[in-house]
């Protein structure tokens, strides 16, 4: 998988923490390998919304990645829970349900942004960059001293 | 069934398989399966419901469903591998979901349900309202096999039309 520039918390430096929302195995991998070419680290995952919500206030994550259909709970209502609990909570929805009125259900209800599935590396990477905007920081510009 | 239900969901298929397997896929035979669903092998499920109901089921041969797992996991997984299975479900997750994104754009509403295991080795027979499409696409790594069987939501079908809409 291709490499990218490593997108830091500008607070400490530390890699960005993620947590994992999917009730597929398969996506869950899928996603963790590319937060690893981005640099970043897994917090947590979780298989349904309820696990969400109980996985956020254990891990606090910079970034949670939520799919939308999931057995228990969807995505929408857990990213409504926990920003209802965490207003700084950045919650990016993953799903390949990405029409037009699940898109604006979850920012209405607190997500940050919406990535359709299949993931394109290239397009997550930009959205987490986007999401973290001044508490995070590409590593190569850190190095510059920027 | 209508074609123009049918042609977003072969879209998906095409550009997810293509996209995923970094290859160029080719739509091969597209045939009625008046006799019944007969599983190929490895097979995930996922039901729709809303103005248009239904299921969509994608299917692998055995050896095709490793190579393709394999190919998305990075190293060659053996066949007992439960992320064969996790591969597929997901697979018919991302095509089911771009296709009904199309139509929405259409002005159809759908729920999209999480996918599920095809265990029995036959399905239900077409039925007057409800016909069952196979579609191949032909991949570097074998065939994969699209069902699709959908009807529309009659009663909703009646709202909309007093609705206006």
């Amino acid at each position: 998988m291709e490499q990218f520039a490593a997108v830091k918390r500008s607070k400490d430096g530390q890699a960005v923490r993620y947590l994992i929302v999917d009730d597929s195995v398969f996506a869950r991998k899928n996603l963790a390998r590319m937060i690893e070419s981005f640099g970043g680290q897994v917090a947590g995952e979780a298989g349904d919304g309820l696990t969400a919500i109980s996985e956020f206030d254990r891990t606090h994550p910079d970034i949670v990645l939520m799919d939308i259909t999931m057995p228990q709970m969807e995505g929408i209502e857990a990213a409504e829970k926990i920003v209802q609990a965490h207003p700084e909570a950045r919650i990016v929805m993953v799903s390949s349900v990405g029409y037009q009125e699940n898109i604006v259900a979850a920012l209405q209800r607190g997500a940050r942004h919406f990535v359709q599935k299949p993931v394109k590396p290239e397009v997550l990477y930009e959205v987490i960059k986007y999401v973290m905007g001044e508490d995070g920081l590409v590593a190569a510009a850190a190095g510059a001293g920027v | 069934m209508k074609m123009e239900l049918i042609q977003p969901f072969i879209n998906a298929a095409d550009a997810v398989l293509s996209q995923g397997l970094s290859t160029t896929t080719r739509v091969g035979n597209l045939s009625m399966e008046e006799e019944g669903y007969r599983r190929k092998g490895v097979a995930g499920m996922v039901a729709l419901t809303g103005d248009i109901e239904g299921r969509i089921i994608l299917d692998l041969e055995p050896q095709t469903a490793v190579r393709v797992a394999s190919h998305y996991a990075g190293a060659d997984l053996p066949e007992s591998d439960a992320l064969i299975k996790e591969t597929i479900f997901e697979l018919a997750n991302q095509v089911v979901g771009n296709a009904v994104c199309a139509l929405n754009d259409q002005g159809f509403h759908f729920r999209v349900h999480p996918p599920a295991l095809v265990t029995a080795p036959e399905g239900d027979k077409s039925s007057e309202d409800v016909e069952a499409l196979m579609i191949c696409f032909e991949t570097s790594l074998g065939n994969v096999f699209m069902n699709v069987a959908l009807r529309h939501n009659k009663r909703r079908l009646a709202d909309h039309v007093k609705m206006g809409r």
